[in-house]
């Protein structure tokens, strides 16, 4: 079923998919954090924005990712095969899930904290980059982790119009009646996700060491 | 020096927190604000630093109106503990108190240098340093919470039911240590409680507070015990405050009676009588009754009856004097000096008299 020599002759090729397909989903990721967190300091900050934005970010999400492919090239006025589209895409699908995903980590900050960092005499610039945001990690890397895994599955699709990365590899596949190709493909992708899943899952551990120490023994008075 | 002229807080639902309070807290003093939930007590405190803001009014401190102020600022210059302390947990100890300093622009080795230094301070072992809060006990926390207050050296400090969370055994060590470092560093703190028995011991002035926001009484403790304004005050100091009022009298006038004693291999006494055995140093060991005394011809110290509570000397109240009369197996109180060496007897009687005495000192002429 798989002809396995054929691997080796095009590792080249192999190779810059999965780069392509880390770029087209990998940066979308960043730009939309930097998209949600204020977004999501908004809609934590008055229950009104709220009810807006998280139920508009929701909604965004259920446009099928194809149309929204399609269309955007007459939106933007970009070429149909242009990667931007995808990243553009992508980046609306992760601020949609990165939008709750910030406003629920920032309202898990228990409240008598933020408090006595304002009684401390932090002004509120400060206190959410060194208090409030510090101890939204825990949740905010549990969104972020699920968001990069749908990106990473969501390109795949993006080789309908061209630009997919190891998606091309699944279509290939199947218009030239290749096995070889989607399985490479399929593995490949599956495999993409799990490792930035778990590299995810390893940052946030390496930057909340607190969350782990206070899993340990607890020393008596 | 803080000053309420006037002040009320008015919720936007139309609760009144605070109803028209005006009093004085005086610098370098201990001022508890007691009552039942709902008096405004809690208010009152945050007001102070601005956490609340009041809606009639004014509140000076140090003379200075202090919604002049930033709020920031002002509140980098007041200390504040609350329940449960209220630690950064993604922050280490030594920077948890290390945290105001650092907002005041201090660099990171003299903050932590300082942070250091106030572990030592409040008992803190310095292996804690690198540990998150979680991994330290409730008062072990609040000890933390005690020292992030203190960090800047700020003169005033506000306590928000600072020692409420932790147990009585642990609360009672807290407040002794409270009591220690004040002696120490002569804060002006104000305290919240709704625990009278904290109040009393800590305050050196307390307001209680009734619901509503009213202030009914604001006086020293041993006056709120000896004289409360009303049945509510009465009501709300509890059950025996005569008995608690005696705490805040000094015993320095009661005479000391005669007491006999006997030192360990010393041969028995004749007689029935109780009597107080003492080892080298003349240190209460233990009392002999008649029964113990049967058949006994040397005194050891297998086979004395426990003795009661031991009353200092100079340091005593009316109160730790009447708990040694009528703790002691033999009814007479040990008085010991300040080495602990047995000094005398006291009676019961003795205490109640200087009890008299203090009254009569106290009535209006």
């Amino acid at each position: 079923m798989i002809l396995w020599d054929w691997i080796p002759r095009n590792l080249g090729t192999i190779g810059q998919q999965l780069l392509q397909h880390l770029q087209l989903s990998l940066i979308p990721v960043v730009v939309a954090l930097v998209v949600s967190v204020p977004l999501g300091w908004l809609a934590n900050r008055s229950p009104a924005l709220r009810a807006v934005l998280v139920p508009a970010a929701g909604l965004l999400y259920t446009i099928p990712s194809i149309v929204l492919f399609v269309m955007l090239p007459g939106v933007l006025g970009t070429r149909i095969d242009s990667p931007l589209n995808i990243q553009i895409a992508l980046t609306v699908y992760t601020v949609a899930l990165l939008v709750r995903s910030v406003a629920d980590a920032l309202a898990a900050v228990p409240s008598m904290v933020v408090a006595a960092a304002t009684a401390m005499g932090f002004r509120p610039g400060r206190r959410f980059v060194s208090v409030e945001l510090p101890l939204a990690v825990p949740v905010l890397i549990a969104g972020l982790r699920v968001a990069t895994v749908s990106n990473i599955s969501l390109v795949s699709v993006g080789a309908l119009i061209g630009v997919g990365g190891l998606g091309a590899l699944l279509t290939q596949g199947f218009q030239e009646f290749f096995p070889t190709k989607i399985i490479i493909g399929v593995v490949l992708i599956v495999v993409l996700a799990l490792l930035a899943d778990a590299l995810l899952l390893l940052l946030g551990r390496y930057i909340t060491p607190w969350v782990r120490a206070g899993a340990g023994a607890r020393s008596k008075a | 020096m803080i000053e309420f002229r006037g002040v009320t807080k008015r919720f936007p639902d139309g609760t009144v927190a605070v109803d028209n309070l005006d009093l004085k807290v005086d610098a370098g003093k201990i001022t508890v604000f007691v009552g039942p939930s709902g008096c405004g007590k809690t208010t009152s405190l945050r007001m102070i630093n601005r956490m609340i803001e009041p809606s009639d009014g004014q509140i000076l401190v140090n003379g200075n109106d202090i919604m002049q102020s930033d709020a920031a600022d002002l509140r980098r210059g007041i200390g504040y503990v609350i329940q449960h302390a209220g630690l950064f947990p993604h922050r280490t100890i030594v920077d948890n108190i290390a945290t105001v300093p650092l907002l005041l622009g201090w660099n990171k080795i003299k903050a932590r240098k300082r942070a250091t230094e106030l572990m030592e301070i409040v008992g803190l072992a310095p292996e804690m340093a690198q540990r998150y809060p979680s991994q330290l006990s409730g008062g072990q926390q609040q000890r933390v919470g005690v020292a992030r207050a203190l960090a800047a050296d700020p003169p005033v400090l506000l306590m928000d039911e600072p020692f409420s969370a932790v147990d009585p055994v642990v609360r009672e060590s807290l407040q002794d240590e409270l009591l220690r470092l004040q002696s120490e560093l002569g804060k002006t703190i104000v305290f919240v409680t709704h625990d009278i028995d904290e109040a009393v011991k800590l305050g050196d002035k307390v307001a209680v507070l009734r619901v509503g926001g009213k202030l009914a009484q604001y006086d020293e403790p041993g006056v709120l015990l000896a004289r409360p304004v009303d049945d509510f005050v009465d009501n709300f100091v509890g059950r025996d405050r005569g008995y608690r009022g005696l705490g805040f009298l000094s015993s320095d006038e009661i005479p000391l009676g005669e007491l006999k004693t006997v030192t360990i291999g010393e041969a028995a006494p004749a007689g029935e009588e109780w009597v107080l055995v003492v080892d080298g140093e003349r240190r209460p060991q233990g009392w002999l009754g008649a029964e113990q005394r049967e058949g006994l011809e040397t005194v050891s110290a297998d086979r004395l009856v426990p003795g009661g509570s031991l009353y200092e000397i100079g340091s005593g109240s009316l109160r730790s004097a009447l708990d040694a009369a009528l703790s002691s197996p033999s009814g007479q109180g040990v008085a010991v000096d300040a080495q602990g060496a047995v000094a005398g007897a006291i009676s019961a009687d003795d205490v109640l008299r200087a009890l008299d005495a203090t009254r009569r000192d106290e009535q209006p002429s």
